[in-house]
Formats: structure tokens, sequence, C-alpha cells
């Protein structure tokens, strides 16, 4: 493979380049650079080319195609494969088209609209057939899940309890010494017992719950359902005549309703231990005390305002969850835009939600 | 081991907890050649190929591939071996989030960081027109395309680096028997161009016999036999009888001999 370089049909002016040793796709980048470097006319000589492959017969097939250059000394595998190479010479798009910058920003705003549109559509449309679906359920009791319900239960509520627990411990802690310290100032630190029993008990044990339970539920509701999509689950279900809302959904929504109210209270609870711990280690008020004192200024309706907001945030939770899961097509990058979807709306619905509560039960005079 | 050997394997066992999938199971792929691996379902034809490529550690057992240790290798060295090999996975193992063109070209950047995109672009084209796939196809994604487009486009993702030994896991599966004998005729073609050995797991009786060299047979965790077709025919195990001489095998010879 080593004879000598044949100048028999080159022109006296062109400039010819050697090609040895192996063309290969290791050396594709440097050969085309000396390609590049040669003058025109260029006459590429490889007879002392050893080894080619596909991509090193392509490189040199670019300078006879875009330079018009000759080859001359090409034998055996070589020539076969300098042969083939226009035979594969059609040119593909890498990337779809593109518009330019500023028409793209307008479309990527229209499409927020008109997808924002279709979600609400959509979620509107899927609480109907959720509802559709309860009503259903409700009329022939069998159709119920049990042992799905169940193990809902246990995966939505008792493996909650560790995180939720000591996630509601720490926020007693942190709302009784935030308190303590302002109070402090003003020499009311008794008032800090006040702060703890109405916030947590009102607001913040179930809010707090609420994310949790979007975090920890309903992104898996979303996983999952979109998981079973993708996997033509959802599809086969239907074909075999199971209903998706039926035996997947509906489940999970009693799960969550039941469940949340359970998770606030315990919560609560929780809360209201640590911050009890908090003033008496701190503050040095004693526990007796922290639970008389609890009970003169925290009224029961605030119990309440904190109970009935829970089943509406599990609802929700649950709402958002299966409904995006249930929109997940084509790839697995879709399932994990969709679970953060479901929870980045979940907590956003439950904050907007605990805002119309909280005007509501002010204009009810339960304040 | 002989010098024209590709694949080298000697002693190698499997096993998944309780059960053994293979034990003391030796197997020779040799250079050129089209080898085609058959077995049951269950009898770890996938788990054969995956241990030889080093997704799966085995137990025990020797796997030589491009006559390379390939057990307990620091993971540069490997990837070396690897860059001379492709794999076609059996659903093709596309990134989905990447263009087909873009997916031809993950291999390459990784390995070849230096060719700049005029030409890895025009390289990808002429990978995906090499595997059969009309040039709009290019700016695909994986979700756009049909199943049999699919296997294509792995296929050409497979050959972007110009392999020596490539990998097929049930390639024809779930094409229709036209767009099956064409992927067949597409195979051999490349093999006859590109020189490539292929190790080539089926179930398709048809593609046995229309392009394979010699079929090895895994049954009762081990490759039973391993031969031409005619040869296997010869031997009188249950399975391979069964499997041969069943009535879609004799259909699928029936239909070779008329041609």
């Amino acid at each position: 493979m080593t004879a000598p370089p044949t100048t028999a049909d080159v022109g006296p002016d062109a400039s010819v380049h050697r090609c040895v040793g192996s063309i290969t796709i290791a050396r594709a980048a440097s050969t085309q650079r000396e390609i590049d470097a040669a003058p025109d006319p260029l006459v590429l000589d490889l007879s002392g080319v050893e080894k080619m492959d596909t991509v090193g017969a392509w490189v040199i097939y670019r300078a006879i195609r875009d330079r018009g250059a000759k080859v001359v000394g090409a034998k055996g595998d070589v020539e076969a494969l300098l042969k083939r190479a226009p035979e594969y010479d059609r040119p593909t798009q890498v990337r779809p088209d593109e518009r330019p910058g500023h028409l793209r920003v307008l479309e990527e705003l229209g499409g927020w609209v008109v997808d924002a549109g279709k979600t609400m559509v959509g979620l509107v449309a899927f609480l109907g057939a959720v509802l559709i679906g309860f009503y259903d359920v409700i009329r022939h009791p069998k159709r119920i899940r049990l042992t799905a319900v169940i193990s809902r239960f246990d995966v939505v509520g008792v493996r909650a309890l560790g995180i939720i627990g000591l996630m509601s411990f720490l926020i007693g802690i942190v709302v009784g010494q935030q308190g303590a310290v302002q109070l402090e100032q003003f020499g009311a630190e008794i008032y800090t017992i006040n702060l703890i029993g109405r916030i947590t008990v009102r607001e913040l044990g179930t809010l707090m719950t609420a994310i949790m339970v979007a975090g920890r539920s309903g992104s898996a509701f979303a996983a999952q359902i979109g998981t079973m999509k993708i996997t033509e689950e959802i599809d086969a279900m239907r074909t075999i005549g199971v209903s998706p809302i039926e035996a997947l959904v509906l489940p999970r929504m009693i799960a969550a309703v039941v469940m949340m109210p359970l998770l606030s209270f315990y919560a609560m609870v929780m809360s209201l231990l640590g911050g009890g711990i908090y003033v008496w280690v701190d503050l040095g008020i004693p526990p007796l005390t922290f639970i008389q004192r609890l009970q003169e200024v925290t009224p029961l309706r605030d119990l309440w305002v904190g109970l009935i907001k829970a089943p509406v945030f599990g609802f929700i939770i649950a709402l958002t969850g299966c409904f995006q899961g249930m929109l997940v097509q084509g790839n697995s990058e879709e399932v994990g835009t969709k679970t953060t979807a479901a929870v980045v709306q979940a907590i956003f619905l439950v904050i907007v939600i605990d805002a119309v509560f909280a005007v509501f039960f002010s204009q009810v005079g339960w304040i | 081991m002989s010098d024209d050997s590709i694949i080298t394997i000697r002693g190698l066992r499997n096993s998944f907890g309780e059960q053994v999938i293979h034990d003391n199971l030796d197997l020779d792929v040799k250079r050129g050649e089209i080898l085609g691996v058959v077995g049951g379902s269950g009898t770890g034809k996938s788990v054969l190929m995956r241990s030889i490529i080093g997704l799966q550690v085995p137990e025990t057992g020797e796997v030589q591939v491009l006559n390379e240790n390939m057990i307990g290798r620091e993971e540069d060295e490997a990837k070396n071996i690897r860059r001379r090999w492709g794999v076609l996975f059996q659903n093709g193992a596309l990134f989905s989030t990447l263009t087909v063109a873009e997916n031809v070209e993950v291999p390459i950047r990784e390995y070849f960081p230096f060719i700049k995109p005029p030409l890895l672009d025009e390289i990808a084209s002429y990978k995906i027109a090499m595997s059969g796939l009309s040039a709009d196809a290019g700016p695909k994604f994986p979700s756009e395309l049909s199943g049999g487009m699919r296997k294509r486009a792995g296929l050409a993702r497979a050959l972007a680096l110009d392999p020596e030994l490539l990998f097929l896991d049930e390639p024809t599966a779930g094409l229709d028997p036209i767009g099956a004998a064409a992927f067949d005729d597409l195979i051999l073609a490349l093999q006859k161009r590109l020189e490539l050995t292929v190790f080539l797991i089926t179930h398709d009786l048809d593609t046995l016999w229309a392009i394979c060299d010699r079929v090895a047979v895994l049954a009762d965790k081990k490759v039973v036999a391993v031969g031409t077709i005619e040869e296997l025919l010869a031997l009188d195990h249950p399975w391979i009888q069964e499997y041969f001489n069943g009535p879609r095998g004799r259909a699928a010879a029936a239909g070779l001999k008329g041609h």
C-alpha cells in the first residue's frame, strides 16, 4: 500500500497533498484541517493510506465535492469506500427549523397563554370526570377499590407521619422563638402562647401539611400516572374496560381528602408540642400553664377553621397531581415536567384557596 | 482462543439471587461473521449480550472482546474498547430529548470533540442515509418516529463510530414482515460493506435463514450448539428440533429455498 505517488495525471500547477497512514474518524478533524490548508487546484494522493473508514472517506469526498479535488492512488477498500460515499450524500437537517428571536418570544408568549387556557379547561373537564366517577362509585359502592384506597392511605398518610411530625415540631419551635424575641421587648412574652396556639392551629398546621403532601404525594401521583401513560398501561386499562378514573384517580383522591385533615390535626399537635417545649425551656413557662393558657386563648373555632380547609387542600393536591399525570405524552422528560407542574400548581392553588378561606372566615366573623 | 475470534467467552456464570441464568457458558464469535443467538424466552440472551458489553458483571468467567479482557477493567480503558463496537437496543434506546441527527452525533462528540459542526452534521447525515432513513428524519424527535424508523435511527447511532463489532438485540421484533426483510437486507449490506462482525439476538426465523452465517442456541444455561442451520438440524436436541422443524421453522426454510 505504500507505492510512490502517481503523478502521471496530475497537472503541473496542482498542489499535491499526500494522505498517509490511517484516515479514520480519529484523524478526521486534523485531516480536514490539512486539506483546508492546501491550495487549489488540489490533488489528493491516497497511495499512502493504510486504513480508511467511512468518516475518512467522507472527508476526502467533501474535498472532491466542494473543491473539485482530484484523487489519485486510491486502491482496493479505499476506492470502494470513496465510490460509495456519494450514494449517501443526502444532507439532512440536524435540528428542527427555528424562528428568529423576536418572533420566538411572541410565539412562546402566545403558547403560554394558550397552554394556560387549555390547562384550565382541561382541569375543569378532569374535575367533571372525577365527580362523575365519584357519583358512579356512590351509586355502586361495590366498585370502590378498597385495597387500592387503603394502600393509598398508607402511602399518603401513615408514611408521611415521620416527616410531617418533625417538620411541625420544628415549626412550633421557630414560631415560639421568633415570637418570644419580639414580645420580650414589651415584657409580653406570655403572649407567645397566643401566637403559637392561634397561628399553628388556624393556619400553619394545615398549610404546611398541604405543602408537604403536595411535595410527597402530589408529585408521586403525577409521576406514577404519567409513567403508566408512557408505558400504555392506561390505554390497556381502557381497552379492558377498567376506567382509569375509578382505578387510579379515585383511590388517590379519597386518600388525600381523608388523610389531609388527619395529618393536619397531627401537625397541629406536634407544632404545639414543639412550641410548648420551647416556652418551657426558654421562657420558663411550665407545661401545665402552657396548656391552660392555650385553652383560654385559642378558641375551638380555630381548630375548625384549620380542619375545614384540610380536605379541600387534599382534593386540590390529588386533582392536580392526577390531572398532570394524565397529561403526560410522548417521552420520559414529560414525566418530569408534569410532575413539577403538579407540585407547583398544587401549592399555588392551595395558597390561593387559603387566602379565599381567610377572607371568608373573617367576613363571617370567625376571627 | 483462535486469532480470528472477536469475542471469546469461557466459563461464564450469571445469576440473579437463586436463579442461575448461565452456568459454565462458552462461546466464540469469529471475525466477519453474523452470529445469530436464539433461545426460548428467559434463557438469558439479553443477559449474555449485557455481559459481553459490560452492562452486567458476571459472577465468574472470562469475557474477551477484540482480544481485550473485559472483566474488571477500569472505566477509562473500557471506554477505548467500547468505541469499537456499536449496540442497537431492542427499542432503539434513543435519547428522547435529542433529535435523530443529534442522537447520531452523541458518540462522535463524546469521543472526538475536535470534529466541528459542519463536518459533524454531514457525518450524521451520512450515517442516517446509510441506515436507510430519509433525509427528513434528521430533525425529528424519537417520539415522532415509527417503530421501524426508531430501529434504523438506533442503527445509525450504533454505526456512528464505524464499529468493528455490532450488537443487535432483536432488531426485527415489532416490525412488519416487509420492514423486517428490508432491515435484514440492510444489516447484510452494511455488514459486507463495513466488514462488520454482528452479534444478533433474534426470534425471527426468517432473519436466521436470510442473514446469519452461524447460529448459537442457548438452552440449559449454556450454549448447547453453534453452527450453520443445516448443522443444527442434524442434531437431535429436542428444543432445536422443535424450533427449526416446527411449523414456523419449516415455513421460514421453505421461504428461503423458494427464492
